[in-house]
């Protein structure tokens, strides 16, 4: 197949390509030896590059992604930021911070810098950290890149390098590696997707991607449904949110800060910027792993999914819609088309939370949303949702039946908290064992019981900029 | 803007900054392709023990792109390899040691030709069954090296005098190096039976020697350069042998260039990891915390070979004492050998692993005698005073620096104040608490085996004044070649933008150590400013006769007359006139450290040419939901003598650090009931992340001069990696505030063993 795109404001066209090539192999192929490979997991961050989307540059991981994705769009790299022997500012930032040590990782930390400065919103210290998250450096300890980045935030230097606009046509090519349509309309994909039932639906290629680098797993072919306009965007009407499929975690995020809040709250630790950007709600949703951070969210709101394939259409609760291990109520042919969520009343008791080894971008080894709903001294509604606690993520129904119809204390809560060991048997993996998600996700409803009696949870600090000092 | 050093002692930024942020600077993977080159793709071994049947390579030769597939057999030379025994196969031969070594090797017209290939190869086995602990590899007596004593006084006597013993047993988790720039080799065949290779390693001389034995060619038929690292902290040391080997023995045999790196995947498999130890104790205290006697033995995991684990028990020997007098004692240091990765050197090579048993004992203590943590350890320290200054193993330990850091990290840390706002939220907050934690550090400087503590410079000067520099240590990020422009700068009185410094290389400087044990820049620096004042010897006279001077300065890219300042005659001047009247401007410099030995069998000597020391205090706040903990604050004071470049050191502490609170909360390295390693990529193994610094981050650098050494510095690669240990003590002291036991707290700290520890602090 071939594709083009820009890169580092060069036009090229690559042919005879498999569909599978990520665009880091392609870049350092083709002689850009500048980005670095450290994981091919999208986990480190060293293979960070932007890619311009509506109308701004974006920090993704270049070792997820497809390079057909990149048909009529534009990329940038570290190798592209400086102009002649002049470096640019995030570029001397980095310098002068000694943001750098062995430099493998710096490319990639570059690369989010340069996002960074062009962002105005990095006005807390908590959000330089979650812009930077998704960056691992092993030499320096980041304070000093923590330094830099705070210094070129929401700059927005004069660089000459604003994002072009992008040509977001369809593509269609079957080649000797396999098929890819990326259609424009929300029909052409249920049509070919009738003709193909064997293929992949990829949007973001931030799991798939895992397949192609980790397994190596090759595809016969693959439905991209990051072109349809359709599937993206979020839109509240009469208490009810609907979400396109192929809306990113970086556009719900931005939504739900004021829209969603108890969503927001499960997005602050979910992936890095890296991944949000490429990531959708509708991936997260179908990918169905029991430690989908989303999912638990969508079942606590007592959300709904909208299919649509070439016959129709049909909902399906969320309830219903995780059916095993990793496997959905899709059909053949079907589609996940949107996803609608409920908006509590004001009064609702919401809580979400993510527990990992480490804070950020990390696995959970549980994860909980809750909903409940208190009326006249006593529990109306409960929805109870976990992650990491079964094959499917999954509500905790007998402990929703010991709460409602009851007073919301804590000896209410206790017990249904209680109950939790019984219907649940989580494994023991590299996460965490059995008894340790067994014990959190009794002490998560505690914890969520605390926090509605204005008890704080867990304090997520202010983080004061790092000092050196040196004695005399 | 760059800053490059402008003399010694002065701030800069790290000479190849601009290099890193631009993505020019190389690394082995990212040199040019040459010409025919070949993919290898390594075959590892599905089972952690088996008997070797056989290798099928029918299947993988008939791929498309496949080329050729190399067995043991095919090695011309020896195919045993290791940095100090010969017990480690290239490829596996007769028995498989470890699930993941390297059985056969695929080469590929490209990688994905030479990967497809590796799956296609069938490693016919038997399996046998595996010995995966420590415990069960002491039950069958697979002990690895010759046991280490270091005994003083009668510690059983002492022990029974004792007011307080305290019988303790600490488990230290193993930790992957997780640099950033995973394991990569290129082999290009020369002219007449001579290989090249750029490599990924800390050793470039063992990567020569290695490749020449496998080969079965003199050393000299080898070179073995290395453009930078991305990231080393150890794990490319002695490792980076294999695929180096391997590299070298497939474009030996298809006498094309090979290339072998390794994914990341591929590089958590395949190779070591920091050793884990289990350290068991009996420490004797009086009344007040001071130590009588301490009883202790060190068993580490090998792993598969035996590696570098002698030294790397050797060392955790030497750390059993920390920053304290051991009045008796009697230490004994193990290693077993089981069917896992072979374990290697780690930021630290042992001294952690020492240094966390008599920090428990330290912690224990002061619980149970009710003493201030910071006040036992100080009743404790080694000082400049007899009685308080002989290591166990004999060494005086002259200008013993802690008691005056501690003193100063009070003051600037307002300990008292800081103590009061912690108990005070404690008072007030139920499910969260905060705990403040403490570590001194004293560790020792030089190769413990002192034959290494030797390196070699190769200084030249060009007509037109601009300089090329040689040394024997390579570049990992530790900043190394910065200081070595420094030096170089501060000698010849030039620009240090004039110096460039070459990528190391063994036709440079021949018979090199390791840039390892923290000695890169004490070692080197020092050569290095011996090939300068060779050189500047020669100068001299010229400068003086173009000036007519009797003395001259170099400094500012110039020769002055040193008794008319306003006289001088440009550097570049004086090079051209010396090649115009036929002087060499061009030298070698080598180094030995001088006065130290010791006598492993008898437990004695003088291993260190000098001890640097570090303490630091750090706070935490932990939730009794989840276990979960974040650093509040961290304050370091370490001590680098007048420091080189204390910008890069400053880089050095910082990062060292972090690292080692990785290793001792997050980092888990695990292994599947099958041997494999489970954790093999940031996905599944977490290093620290921005957010796991702490938010409030105060470093200090204590910056008295040393005798002895290159311009009064220390050496800073490892020390600092102990201060994480203050993490550790505040978690402890935060789970203590939980309840009223004394806390006990599983290493590594993750959140899971946090949350345990609350839970058993509440029963």
């Amino acid at each position: 197949m071939a594709v083009s795109f820009t890169v580092d404001g060069q036009v090229v066209r690559v042919e005879g390509l498999h569909p599978t090539t990520t665009l880091l192999r392609w870049l350092r192929e083709s002689g850009r030896v500048g980005t670095k490979e450290g994981c091919a997991e999208g986990d480190c961050g060293a293979c960070t590059v932007v890619v311009a989307h509506d109308g701004r540059w974006r920090a993704v991981n270049s070792c997820l992604i497809p390079l057909p994705s990149l048909h009529g769009r534009a990329v940038l790299t570290v190798e592209g930021l400086a102009r002649g022997d002049r470096a640019h500012p995030v570029q001397e930032a980095m310098v002068e911070a000694l943001g750098s040590q062995c430099g493998y990782c710096t490319p990639g930390f570059v690369m989010t810098l340069f996002e960074g400065a062009h962002r105005t919103d990095l006005d807390q210290p908590w959000k330089l950290d979650d812009q930077l998250c998704g960056n691992l450096c092993r030499c320096t300890g980041y304070r000093p890149i923590r330094d830099a980045l705070q210094q070129v935030a929401g700059t927005c230097p004069d660089d000459g390098l604003a994002a072009p606009a992008t040509d977001e046509d369809a593509l269609r090519e079957d080649g000797e590696g396999g098929a890819w349509f990326a259609p424009t309309r929300v029909s052409e994909a249920t049509a070919w997707l009738a003709e193909h039932p064997e293929a992949r639906v990829i949007a973001g290629a931030t799991d798939l991607g895992l397949d192609i680098t980790q397994k190596h797993a090759r595809f016969a072919s693959l439905l991209s449904v990051d072109r349809l306009a359709e599937l993206r965007g979020i839109e509240v009407a009469a208490g009810m949110a609907t979400i396109g499929a192929a809306t990113t975690l970086v556009e719900l995020e931005d939504w739900s800060a004021e829209g969603l809040p108890v969503l927001h709250r499960m997005l602050r630790f979910f992936g890095a910027r890296q991944i949000k950007h490429r990531a959708t709600i509708g991936g997260n949703l179908c990918n169905a792993s029991p430690i989908g951070d989303l999912a638990p969210v969508v079942l606590a709101l007592g959300g709904a999914m909208e299919l649509v394939s070439a016959s129709g259409a049909r909902t399906v609760s969320a309830d219903d819609f995780f059916v095993a291990y990793r496997r959905t109520a899709l059909q053949p042919g079907e589609l996940l088309a949107r996803v609608r969520l409920p908006i509590p009343p004001a009064a609702t008791k919401l809580g979400a939370y993510k527990v990992s080894r480490r804070r950020e971008l990390d696995i959970s080894a549980v994860s909980a949303a809750f909903q409940v709903r208190v009326a006249e001294d006593a529990v109306t509604e409960a929805r109870l949702a976990y992650g990491g606690m079964a094959a499917t993520p999954i509500r905790a129904r007998a402990a929703e039946a010991l709460l409602v119809g009851r007073p919301w204390t804590e000896e209410t809560v206790r017990a249904a908290a209680d109950s939790l060991r019984e219907s649940f048997q989580p494994l023991t993996d590299h996460r965490a064992s059995a008894e340790y998600r067994h014990r959190v996700a009794r002490n998560l409803l505690l914890g969520f019981f605390a926090e509605t009696r204005e008890q704080p949870f867990i304090a997520l600090p202010d983080r004061p900029t790092a000092t050196v000092q040196e004695v005399g | 803007m760059t800053r490059p050093p402008t003399t010694l002692h002065q701030d800069a930024t790290h000479e190849s900054a601009l290099g890193h942020v631009t993505g020019h600077a190389r690394y082995v993977d990212d040199l040019p392709h040459p010409p025919g080159l070949l993919h290898g793709v390594i075959v590892r071994s599905p089972v952690a023990r088996g008997t070797l049947l056989g290798v099928d390579v029918e299947d993988a030769v008939r791929l498309p792109g496949v080329v050729r597939v190399l067995t043991a057999s095919d090695v011309p030379g020896d195919n045993h390899v290791g940095p100090i025994v010969h017990d480690e196969p290239v490829l596996a031969d007769g028995e498989l040691w470890w699930n993941g070594q390297p059985v056969a090797l695929v080469l590929g017209t490209t990688r994905e030709a030479a990967r497809r290939g590796a799956e296609a190869v069938s490693v016919r086995h038997e399996p046998l069954t595996p010995v995966l602990t420590m415990e069960e590899a002491e039950r069958r007596d697979q002990w690895l090296i010759t046991p280490h004593v270091i005994r003083r006084g009668d510690v059983d006597a002492a022990l029974a005098s004792a007011h307080l013993v305290i019988q303790g047993e600490v488990h230290t988790p193993g930790q992957d190096h997780f640099y950033l720039e995973t394991h990569a080799s290129l082999a290009v065949p020369g002219e007449a039976g001579t290989m090249d290779l750029a490599s990924s390693t800390q050793h470039p001389t063992e990567i020569q020697r290695m490749v020449a034995h496998v080969l079965g060619i003199p050393d000299a038929a080898v070179t073995c350069r290395v453009p930078r690292m991305g990231g080393g902290f150890g794990g490319k040391e002695s490792q980076a042998t294999t695929p180096a080997c391997l590299a070298a023995l497939g474009a030996w045999l298809t006498q094309r260039p090979v290339k072998v790196w390794l994914e990341r995947g591929e590089d958590m498999r395949i190779t070591g990891k920091r050793h884990p130890f289990r350290g068991r104790y009996r420490a004797g205290f009086d009344a007040e915390g001071r130590l009588l006697g301490f009883d202790a033995e060190v068993v580490a995991d090998g792993g598969a070979t035996v590696d570098l684990t002698g030294p790397i028990v050797d060392r955790a020997l030497f750390h059993l004492d920390n920053a304290y007098v051991l009045p008796a004692c009697r230490l004994v240091g193990k290693a077993v050998r089981t069917n896992l990765p072979s374990n290697t050197a780690f930021r630290g090579f042992g001294g952690p692993q020492g240094v966390a048993v008599i920090e428990d004992a330290m912690e224990r203590a002061a619980f149970q005698l009710g003493l201030d943590p910071v006040e036992i350890r100080r009743r404790n320290y080694y000082a400049d005073t007899a009685g308080r200054d002989i290591t166990p193993y004999g060494q005086q330990v002259r200008d013993v620096r802690i008691e005056r850091m501690t003193e100063t990290l009070l003051a600037t840390s307002d300990l008292a104040a800081w103590r009061a706002e912690v108990a005070a939220f404690n008072a007030t907050s139920a499910h969260t608490k905060r705990g403040i934690g403490f570590v001194p550090v004293k560790f020792g400087i030089s190769f413990t085996n002192s034959l290494l503590n030797q390196a070699g410079a190769l200084l030249l000067v060009y007509a037109d004044g601009s300089v090329q520099l040689n040394h024997g240590g390579t570049e990992m990020g530790q900043g190394l070649h910065t200081k070595m422009i420094a030096v170089c700068a501060e000698v010849l009185g030039v620009r240090p933008s004039d110096v460039r410094v070459m990528a190391t290389s063994t036709e440079k400087v021949p018979n090199t150590s390791a840039t390892a044990a923290s000695s890169g820049s004490d070692l080197n620096g020092q050569a290095v400013r011996e090939a300068c004042e060779a050189v500047k010897a020669r100068m001299v006279p010229v400068a003086c006769e173009l000036l007519g001077a009797e003395r001259v300065r170099f400094a500012g890219g110039r020769c002055v007359d040193a008794d008319r300042p306003d006289h001088a005659v440009a550097f570049s001047k004086v090079a051209s006139d010396c090649w115009v009247r036929q002087i060499s401007l061009s030298s070698t410099g080598f180094y030995r450290t001088p006065g130290i030995a010791y006598d492993r069998p008898g437990g004695q000597g003088t291993p260190f040419f000098y001890y640097a020391y570090g303490a630091a205090l750090a706070e935490v706040e932990v939730s009794a939901w989840t276990g979960e903990y974040r650093i509040r604050r961290a304050d370091l004071l370490h001590d680098v003598g007048d420091s080189l470049v204390p910008s890069i050191d400053r880089g050095q502490v910082e990062g060292a650090f972090v690292q080692g609170v990785g290793w001792l909360t997050t980092e888990d390295v695990l292994y599947g009931p099958d041997g494999a390693c489970v954790t093999r990529g940031p996905s599944t193994y977490k290093i620290p992340a921005v957010g796991d610094v702490p938010a409030d981050l105060r470093v200090n650098l204590e910056r008295s001069p040393q005798a002895g050494t290159i311009g009064g510095s220390k050496a800073v690669g490892e020390p600092p990696f102990l201060l994480g240990f203050s993490v550790v003590h505040a978690l402890r002291a935060a789970v203590a505030a939980f309840g009223t036991r004394e806390p006990e707290l599983a290493l590594p700290a993750t959140p899971e063993a946090v949350l345990f520890a609350i839970d058993r602090q509440r029963a």
